[in-house]
C-alpha cells in the first residue's frame, strides 16, 4: 500500500508520508518551519507554537510539529498570519529571559533560541532585566532557570527518553517552573546527571558546568564512549588540544543518549597525574606490600629514557624467560584496550614469552557467564543485542544494577516497560530499576540457584516448557527434569526469601511469554557457583524456547568497553583469538604458521591462578598492560604480597596505579581519545574509536608500545597501525572475517559474526542451530552450593561489593575525573538502617569493616534498598579497598572470585 | 564542591510517615489514576501536605517524586509545605476575587480580614466559587458565607458544608423519576431512537462550546468499547452558578440523564468531575449515587466521583480527562478527540451536567420538548446565570433569544435602585464585554460572534455607570493568567504581559491588539483563545477608560 501523498504546503506540492507532521514533511521539502520545543527522536509536544501554521479551513492556527499532514491539506508556514504568531512567540519568550552577566562562570552559548531571536530580526531594547538565582549544586550541570522557556524539552529528555524521573514541571500559568523531584536544588535531588537535558535544552537554562561551545577551532571527533559495554557512540569537542565536552551521537546502541560517565567523565586524560615519562625503580628500593602514594613515586622511580625503558623491560622478561621458562612469566592486558591491542598483547605473549599465561579482567567479571556459555551453547557471545527489549513481552534483569552499571542500556529496558512489556527484577538489593518492574524478587544472597531450579520446576510440572524446541533443538533434558524436580518452590521459599506464589507466577510469567529476554551482571558471575547460577539461566531460556529469535534470548551485560572483543581476540589463556582452544594441535600449528613463531600446547592460568603463581614463586614476572589487580583482585592483602614477590613487574599504564607500585618499569600510555582502535560492546558490536587528541609528554600509544617491545624480544611483526593488526585479526577469526577497516570507518559500528561470505551481521545467534558439534544446545543441570564463607557470630554480615554509577573498574580514571570525583568523593559502606539501628551506628558515622583477611574504615550510607543483613561497598576506593575483605575463592569452572559473597563484622570506628 | 553523603540519591521513605499513608489511602492495589484524591485524603487530614508525604505517596504508587511534584502543586487546592514540624493554619478563610464579588466589595473584605484574623487562619483570594447571586462570598473552611462580611465571617463557627434541601431519590421516583431511564433499559426505546431524539431536539452541549449533543452520541457510539462517559461539573467559570443549582435541587435528574447517555452509548464506566469548591454538591452526589446502587442492584454501570482541586482550566474538556487520570490539568492538542482518544486514551462522551439533566427531559418528552422554546428566531432554553447591578440575581431558564433588556427587565425585576445599564458580561469572563448600545441583541449560541463575544455558559454579569468596565477586564485577565495551566506560549505569557500592561492607566493599545491575536490565533485551548475577550471588547467600546 503506498503511504505517500501530496497536500499544499506554502503554494507547493509537497509528498509526505502516512503519519508524518507537518513540521517533518516540510523539513523534507527544504521548508524550514521555526521550532523550540520541538527536537528529533522526541514526542512532539506542540507548547511552544513557534511553529504554528496556517491550515485552510480552521479556526485557528496549528502547531506543524505534533500535526499530522493530511491529503489534501492546504498549508501555509509563511503568510502573514502565521509568520506573525510565530514571530510574537519568539518575541514572547525571549522578552521574558533575565541576564545574569555577575555570575561570570556561565558562559552565553549560541542557542536555538537565539538563532530564531535574529532569524526574525527581533530586539528588545535595553530595558533593564532582572537576575537569576543559578544553581550550581550539581557539579556537572549548571541551572539558571532564568534562561528557561518552559519547553519541557528537558523533562522529556529525563522522563521519557532516559526514564531517570527526575525534571518535572511544577506549578501553573506565569509560575510555570522546571523542578527536580519535590522542588530540590539539582545537587540534593536524585538526578543521576546523565545531561541528557542539557543535550536538549535549546536556550542557556540548563549547561554543562564549564563547558564552552562555539570555540572557534573547535574540532569534533566521531568516537566510541570510553566506559563501560554498553558503547555509546558520541563526539568529542576538542579545541586547543583538549576535550572540552562530549556529545551522545546516534549510535545503534545510544540512540543520542549518554550517561554521567560518557557525558562528563572525559577530563581524566588530562589529569596532572598522567604519567608522561617512562620510570624504572630505583636500584635498591624494595617491594613491600604497601602502596606508594603518588607524592613518594620519586623515592622508588627514576625518570629514564624510551629506548632505556623498553630495552630494560624486554630484558627482564627475557631473562625469565631463559632461564625458568615461558610458563614463569605471564601478561594481564585489559578490557579496556582496543581489539587491535588486545589481539598484539596476546600474540606478543604466546609468541614471545612462550607462554598462555595470558588473561585480562574478564575473569573478575564473566568468566564463569562464558564458561556456561561455552559448554551449553557452544558460543559466548549475547544471543541478542540489548535494543530487543523494544520487541520482547518480558523481560528479566537478574544479578544486575543496569541504571548504575549498564545506565544507557537501562533506558531502554525502562522505555520497553513504557511500551507494556513486562519486567521482573531478581536480585538481593532494590535498585532504581525496580520502580519500573512488574515483579522484584529481593531474594537473599547466594540462593540463586534453588530460585532458578524451583521456577525451572513449576514450569516442567505445570507443563509450560517448550517441548518441540527442547526435542528438536537440545540434549540432556531429562537431567535438567529429575534434578529440578527436587527444587519445588514450596522447599526453597524460606531459604531464597520468596513466596512459592510468587515463583510460581514468575515462571509462568517467563514461560508463557511470547518473547523474553534474561539479562544478568555479576551478581550472577561472580560466586563459586557463578557457572552454576548461569547454566540454570541458560537453561531456563532453553526450556521455554526463549533463545534464538528476535525479541528472546539471554544477555549477560559486558562489563568493561571492550571485555567482549579483548575476549574475542584471544586475550584469555585456554583459547586462541575466536575461542580456537590452544589445546587443539589444529589450532597450534594454524598460529605458528601466521605468526611464524612456535607455541605453547598447553593451557595458560587465569588471573587469580597468576596472582596465586606469584604468590608461591612460580610465576616472577609479568607485564601488566592497563590492568589494576592491586585493586580488583580479591583478598588484596594477599595479592599485593604476591605482586610484590614478582622479580619483574612491567607496567604499562596511564596512571601510576595501585599496581605500579610493585612495578620494576612503568611505560606511560596513551589514554581512549589518544588513539585509534576498534572496540566490541556488549551487543557484539564492533565500533571504532578514533584518535582525537595527542597523549601527554613523552607517553606513546599503546599499540606502538607493544610493538616497540615485541621488537625488543625479537619479533619480526609486519604490522603496526591499528589497521593493519586488524587485517591480520579477520584472517584468523572467521567470525569477523567480513569485516574490513574501510568498513569500520564508514559505518563506525558493524555486529558480528559477520564472516567473509555474509552480506549482513547475525544480530540474532542461535536461531537455526547451536555452536556445539551436535548442532543442539546442551542442557546442564546445576545443584544447590553455599557460598565459600557464610555469616557466623564473628561475621554476622554478608559483603556484597560492586561498582556505582559515578565510577569505573577501580576508579584510576573516574576518581580523576572532575564531575565524578565530586558526586562521589569518597568511600562508603552502604548499610540498612535496620542494621545500622542493631548496631548503633548513625549515618555519616566512620565505621570499621573487617573480615578474616583484612579491614577497612568508611563513613556510612543508608541504603534501605540493601535487606537487612547484608552490606554494600564499591571496590574503587583505595582508601578503603573492599577487596581487602573479599574472599579469593574461586568458582572451579571459570575461575572466577566471589566478589559477591563473604562474611564481615561492623564495627564503629575508634579513630574518627 | 565535594559533597558528602550519608544516603542514597534523593529523597528517601520516611517509614512512619509511609505507614501512616498507607492507612489513609486504604487497600492496596493502589491507583496513579487516584492521586488526586489520595493528595485530597493527605490534605483532609492535615490542612497541608509535607514533603515527606509525597515521598511516601510516590513510594506507594511506584511513581517519582517529580511526578507527584508536578500534580501537586499544579491544583491550588494544596498547600505543600517542607516539613511536618511547620506549623499551619489549621483553617483556611477562601474570599472570590472574581468578577461579581469584586463588585460587591471583596477587596474591601479581604482588607478587613487580613488585619483581623488570627495566626491560625490562613487567608487566600480564590476565583470564583460559583455564588454570585449574594456575592460577596468568603468561604471559611468548607461553609459558605453569602453577602459576605468582615463579621459574619469571623463569626462563623462551624466550618462544614451546608447542605440545601433537595429532592431525594423517593420523591423523585414518586413523581414518575427514572421513567425515562427505564425506557430505555427495558428496550422500550431503541438506542437509536434516542439519539434520534436527541439530535432532533436540536439540544446543544451547555458547558459553553455548544456541540450538538445528539451527534456526540452518534459519534461516540461508532468507536469501539470499552467506552467511558465524563460529566463535567468543573462549573468555574466566573459568574456561572446553573449546575451547582440544578445539583442543589434536582439531583437525580441529572443522574438520570447521566444513565441514560451511558446506555446510550453503552459506557461502562461513569466518571463525574466535579470541582472542589463545590463541597455541599459532593456530599449530595455521594448519597444520591449510593441511594441508586442500593436502588438499582446490579443494573447500573460503575460510577465514580472525583474531585476537582481548584483549577479553572479543567473545565475544558481534555484537561479535565488529564485530571482523571491523576494529572496536572492541561488541554491536550487535538486532533485526536476525545470522543475517540478520552480517558485512558479510549472513546469518551463528555458532557456538562445540565446537557445531561436536559436529556431526561427530551427522553422524557420528546424532542419538542426544547425546540418549542426560543425567541427573536431562535430556539431552545438557557439556564442563564445572572449576577451585578441588578434587582434580583439568581439562575433563570429563559428562552434562548432573549434579550438582555428583556431578561432584566421580566426575569430579574429591572436594575438595583441608582444604577442605569452601561455594560455586560454574556458569557463569564471569556465571552467578552457588550455595551449597553448592544442590550437589544439576541442572547444564544452564534448570534454575539460579529461583536467579538459570545454566549458560553450563560453567565451574565451586569455593569452600571457606577463601573469602571476596564477594570472589570483587567480582573478577568489577572483571572485568566492565574488559571492559566500555562502549556503554550501565548497563554502562559499573553495572559501575563498582558494583565501587565492593562494595570497602567492608559493601555498601550498596539501592544495589546498583538498579543490578542496570538493568543486568540496560536493558543492551544480555549482559555487562551478566549481571555483577551473583555480587553479587547473594552478597546472597542470603552477607549475613554483606558486612554
Amino acid at each position: 500500500m503506498n503511504s505517500e501523498f501530496t497536500f499544499q504546503l506554502d503554494g507547493h506540492n509537497v509528498i509526505a508520508q502516512k503519519g508524518e507532521t507537518i513540521l517533518v514533511a516540510a523539513e523534507n521539502s527544504g521548508v524550514s518551519i521555526p521550532r523550540l520545543c520541538y527536537q528529533d527522536n522526541c514526542r512532539p509536544d506542540g507548547n511552544c507554537r513557534a511553529c504554528v501554521v496556517e491550515i485552510e479551513g480552521e479556526r485557528t492556527l496549528a502547531p506543524s510539529c505534533s500535526r499530522l499532514a493530511e491529503k489534501s491539506m492546504v498549508v501555509h508556514s509563511n503568510n502573514a498570519r502565521a509568520q506573525f504568531s510565530q514571530k510574537m512567540v519568539i518575541t514572547m519568550l525571549s522578552s521574558d529571559l533575565t541576564e545574569n552577566y555577575s555570575a561570570g562562570s556561565i558562559q552565553r552559548n549560541h542557542t536555538e533560541l537565539s538563532k530564531w531571536v535574529s532569524y526574525f530580526d527581533i530586539r528588545h531594547g535595553d530595558a533593564p532585566r532582572q537576575s537569576s538565582v543559578i544553581d550550581i549544586t550539581n557539579p556537572a550541570i549548571t541551572v539558571d532557570l532564568g534562561q528557561c522557556i518552559q519547553c519541557t524539552r528537558c523533562v522529556r529528555a529525563c522522563r521519557e527518553t532516559q526514564v531517570n524521573d527526575v525534571i518535572g514541571i511544577s506549578n501553573r500559568g506565569a509560575n510555570l517552573k522546571i523542578t527536580f523531584d519535590l522542588d530540590a536544588t539539582l545537587g540534593e535531588s536524585s538526578c543521576v546527571s546523565c545531561g541528557e537535558c542539557v543535550q536538549a535544552c535549546p536556550t542557556n537554562a540548563l549547561t554543562s558546568t564549564g563547558a564552552a561551545a562555539d570555540l572557534p577551532d573547535n574540532k569534533k571527533i566521531d568516537t566510541v564512549c570510553p566506559y563501560c559495554g554498553v558503547g555509546c557512540l558520541l563526539t568529542f569537542n576538542v579545541s586547543d588540544g583538549a576535550i572540552k565536552s562530549a556529545t551522545g551521537r546516534n549510535g545503534p546502541a545510544n540512540k543520542n543518549r549518554l550517561c554521567v560517565k560518557g557525558r562528563y567523565g572525559f577530563d581524566y586524560v588530562h589529569h596532572e597525574d598522567r604519567l608522561t615519562k617512562p620510570l624504572i625503580r630505583i636500584k635498591g628500593m624494595k617491594k613491600t606490600a604497601a602502596l606508594i602514594h603518588k607524592n613518594e613515586i620519586s623515592d622508588y622511580f627514576r625518570e629514564a629514557s624510551w629506548s632505556e625503558a623498553l630495552e630494560f623491560a624486554a630484558t627482564g622478561l627475557k631473562n625469565i624467560l631463559n632461564i625458568h621458562g615461558g610458563n614463569a612469566l605471564a601478561g594481564l592486558g585489559s578490557a579496556k584496550g582496543s581489539n587491535e591491542e588486545a589481539y598484539a598483547f596476546q600474540k606478543l605473549i604466546r609468541s614471545a614469552l612462550k607462554t598462555n599465561n595470558v588473561d585480562h579482567c574478564t575473569r573478575l567479571c564473566h568468566a564463569s557467564s562464558v564458561a556456561a556459555m561455552l559448554e551449553m551453547l557452544g558460543n559466548a557471545g549475547v544471543s541478542n543485542q540489548v535494543e530487543d527489549v523494544a520487541l520482547t513481552e518480558v523481560i528479566v534483569v537478574i544479578g544486575a544494577k543496569p541504571t548504575a552499571n549498564h545506565p544507557v542500556a537501562a533506558t531502554f529496558m525502562k522505555n520497553a516497560t513504557k511500551s507494556g512489556a513486562k519486567l521482573v527484577v531478581i536480585d538481593p538489593y532494590k535498585s532504581d530499576l525496580t520502580r519500573h518492574a512488574d515483579f522484584f524478587l529481593q531474594f537473599r544472597p547466594d540462593t540463586d540457584v534453588l530460585l532458578m531450579n524451583s521456577m525451572m520446576s513449576v514450569i516442567i510440572e505445570e507443563n509450560l516448557h517448550d517441548e518441540k524446541f527442547i526435542k528438536e533443538r537440545t540434549t540432556d533434558f531429562l537431567n535438567l527434569k529429575e534434578v529440578v524436580s527436587k527444587y519445588s518452590p514450596e522447599s526453597v521459599s524460606s531459604t531464597c526469601g520468596i513466596k512459592p506464589e510468587t515463583i510460581r507466577a514468575v515462571a509462568r510469567l517467563y514461560a508463557k511469554a511470547r518473547s523474553a529476554m534474561i539479562f544478568w551482571g555479576m551478581g550472577i558471575s561472580q560466586h563459586i557457583h557463578g557457572t552454576d547460577n548461569a547454566r540454570c539461566l541458560i537453561s531456563l531460556a532453553l526450556l521455554t524456547g526463549n533463545i534464538g529469535k528476535k525479541g528472546s534470548g539471554i544477555h549477560p551485560l559486558r562489563g568493561q568497553n571492550n571485555v567482549q572483543g579483548a575476549s574475542d581476540a584471544g586475550l584469555i589463556p585456554m583459547v586462541y583469538p575466536d575461542y580456537q582452544p590452544v589445546t587443539d594441535n589444529e589450532n597450534k600449528k594454524k598460529f605458528e604458521q601466521v605468526w611464524n613463531t612456535t607455541l605453547s600446547g598447553e593451557t595458560g592460568l587465569t588471573v587469580t591462578e597468576i596472582v596465586s603463581g606469584a604468590s608461591q614463586g612460580s610465576i616472577k614476572g609479568m607485564y601488566v598492560m592497563g590492568e589494576n589487580p592491586a585493586m580488583s583482585d580479591p583478598n588484596l592483602n594477599h595479592a599485593r604480597e604476591a605482586l610484590a614477590k614478582l622479580e619483574h613487574l612491567v607496567i604499562q599504564d596511564i596512571f601510576f596505579t595501585e599496581t605500579a607500585s610493585f612495578a620494576d618499569v612503568i611505560l606511560p600510555a596513551s589514554a581512549f581519545p589518544e588513539k585509534t582502535g576498534s572496540f566490541t560492546n556488549t551487543d557484539r558490536r564492533v565500533q571504532l574509536g578514533r584518535q582525537a587528541i595527542e597523549p601527554p609528554g613523552d607517553a606513546r600509544q599503546d599499540l606502538e608500545i607493544i610493538h616497540d617491545l615485541a621488537e625488543k624480544l625479537d619479533q619480526k611483526w609486519t604490522h603496526r597501525s591499528a589497521a593493519e593488526v586488524f587485517e591480520e585479526m579477520t584472517t584468523v577469526m572467521p567470525s569477523i572475517g567480513g569485516i574490513t577497516w574501510g568498513l569500520l570507518n564508514e559505518t563506525d559500528s558493524i555486529t558480528y559474526p559477520y564472516t567473509k561470505d555474509s552480506t549482513q551481521s547475525e544480530t540474532v545467534l542461535f536461531k537455526e542451530t547451536f555452536y556445539l558439534p551436535s548442532g543442539k544446545a546442551k542442557f546442564s543441570a546445576a545443584h544447590y552450593t553455599h557460598a565459600a564463607e557464610l555469616p557466623s557470630d564473628d561475621f554476622p554480615l554478608v559483603l556484597i561489593t560492586g561498582r556505582q554509577l559515578e565510577h569505573w573498574h577501580t576508579g584510576t580514571m573516574t576518581r580523576r575525573a572532575r564531575v565524578l570525583d565530586s558526586l562521589e568523593p569518597e568511600a562508603f559502606i552502604s548499610m540498612n538502617s535496620q542494621d545500622m539501628e542493631l548496631y548503633q551506628i548513625e549515618s555519616d558515622d566512620t565505621v570499621r569493616l573487617h573480615s578474616k583477611r583484612g579491614e577497612v574504615t568508611a563513613t556510612v550510607r543508608i541504603d534501605n534498598g540493601l535487606q537487612v543483613g547484608n552490606v554494600f561497598m564499591p571496590f574503587c576506593y583505595v582508601e578503603a579497598a573492599a577487596n581487602l575483605l573479599t574472599i579469593d575463592a574461586i568458582d572451579p569452572i571459570g575461575k572466577i572470585p566471589e566478589f559477591k559473597h563473604c562474611a564481615v563484622q561492623v564495627s564503629k570506628s575508634t579513630a574518627q | 564542591m565535594k559533597s558528602k553523603k550519608n544516603q542514597t540519591r534523593g529523597l528517601a521513605i520516611t517509614p512512619s510517615v509511609l505507614a501512616e499513608v498507607k492507612i489513609l489511602l486504604g487497600s492496596s492495589p493502589f491507583r496513579r489514576d487516584l492521586l488526586i484524591e489520595y493528595l485530597h485524603l493527605i490534605q483532609d487530614n492535615h490542612n497541608h501536605i509535607s514533603k515527606a508525604h509525597l515521598v511516601a505517596l510516590a513510594g506507594c504508587l511506584k511513581i517519582s517524586l517529580a511526578e507527584v511534584q508536578e500534580v501537586a502543586s499544579f491544583y491550588h487546592h494544596f498547600n505543600l509545605i517542607e516539613d511536618n514540624k511547620q506549623t499551619t493554619p489549621n483553617l483556611t478563610i477562601r474570599v472570590c476575587e472574581s468578577l461579581t464579588c469584586k463588585m460587591f466589595g471583596s477587596e474591601e473584605l479581604s482588607m478587613k480580614l487580613e488585619k483581623n484574623i488570627s495566626n491560625n487562619i490562613k487567608l487566600e483570594k480564590v476565583p470564583c466559587v460559583g455564588q454570585c447571586s449574594n456575592a460577596p462570598i468568603a468561604v471559611v473552611g468548607q461553609r459558605v458565607i453569602k453577602e459576605a462580611t468582615a463579621e459574619n465571617v469571623l463569626d462563623c463557627k462551624s466550618y462544614t458544608s451546608q447542605i440545601p434541601n433537595y429532592e431525594k431519590l423517593a420523591p423523585y421516583i414518586a413523581s414518575g423519576g427514572y421513567g425515562a431511564l427505564k425506557k430505555c433499559t427495558d428496550g422500550i426505546l431503541a438506542r437509536s431512537a434516542a439519539v434520534k431524539l436527541l439530535s432532533d431536539s436540536g439540544l446543544r452541549g451547555l458547558g459553553g462550546a455548544g456541540f450538538p449533543a445528539g451527534k456526540k452520541w452518534e459519534i461516540v457510539r461508532q468507536q469501539p468499547s470499552p467506552r467511558y462517559l465524563a460529566v463535567n461539573i468543573d462549573e468555574g467559570e466566573p459568574g456561572t452558578f446553573k449546575d451547582r443549582t440544578y445539583l442543589e435541587s434536582k439531583p437525580h435528574q441529572f443522574l438520570e440523564g447521566m444513565l441514560i447517555a451511558a446506555w446510550a452509548v453503552e459506557a461502562h464506566k461513569c466518571i463525574i468531575y466535579l470541582r472542589d469548591e463545590y463541597a455541599a454538591c459532593r456530599q449530595i452526589l455521594i448519597q444520591e449515587i449510593k441511594a441508586i446502587s442500593v436502588a438499582f442492584p446490579n443494573a447500573l454501570p460503575s460510577i465514580e466521583l472525583r474531585r476537582g482541586a481548584g483549577s479553572y482550566v479543567c473545565g475544558e474538556e481534555s484537561a479535565m480527562i488529564e485530571s482523571i487520570e491523576g494529572k496536572r490539568g492541561i488541554p491536550r492538542l487535538r486532533p485526536p478527540y476525545i470522543a475517540a482518544n478520552g480517558i485512558f486514551g479510549k472513546p469518551t462522551l463528555e458532557h456538562n451536567l445540565e446537557t445531561l439533566y436536559r436529556v431526561t427531559d427530551v427522553i422524557n418528552h420528546g424532542s419538542n420538548f426544547h425546540s418549542s422554546h426560543g425567541r427573536h428566531g431562535r430556539t431552545g432554553l438557557i439556564s442563564f446565570s445572572v449576577s451585578g447591578r441588578i434587582m434580583t440575581p439568581g439562575m433563570y431558564l429563559a428562552p434562548a433569544g432573549i434579550t438582555l433588556r428583556e431578561l432584566i427587565d421580566e426575569y430579574c425585576n429591572g436594575m438595583s435602585p441608582g444604577h442605569e445599564l452601561k455594560a455586560y458580561f454574556p458569557g463569564g469572563a471569556s465571552g467578552g464585554i457588550l455595551p449597553a448600545s448592544l442590550a437589544d441583541i439576541p442572547l444564544d449560541f452564534d448570534t454575539l460572534q460579529e461583536h467579538d463575544c459570545f454566549i458560553g455558559s450563560a453567565a451574565i454579569i451586569v455593569l452600571s455607570d457606577h463601573d469602571n468596565v476596564a477594570s472589570y477586564a483587567k480582573n478577568a485577565m489577572n483571572f485568566f493568567a492565574k488559571e492559566s495551566c500555562g502549556k503554550c506560549t501565548p497563554c502562559r505569557v499573553g495572559t501575563k504581559q498582558a494583565s501587565a500592561l492593562m494595570s497602567a492607566r492608559s493601555w498601550d493599545i498596539n501592544k495589546l491588539k498583538d498579543l490578542a491575536t496570538v493568543m486568540t490565533d496560536a493558543s492551544i485551548c480555549g482559555l487562551g483563545q478566549a481571555a483577551p475577550n473583555p480587553m479587547k471588547s473594552v478597546i472597542e467600546h470603552f477607549k475613554e477608560e483606558i486612554s
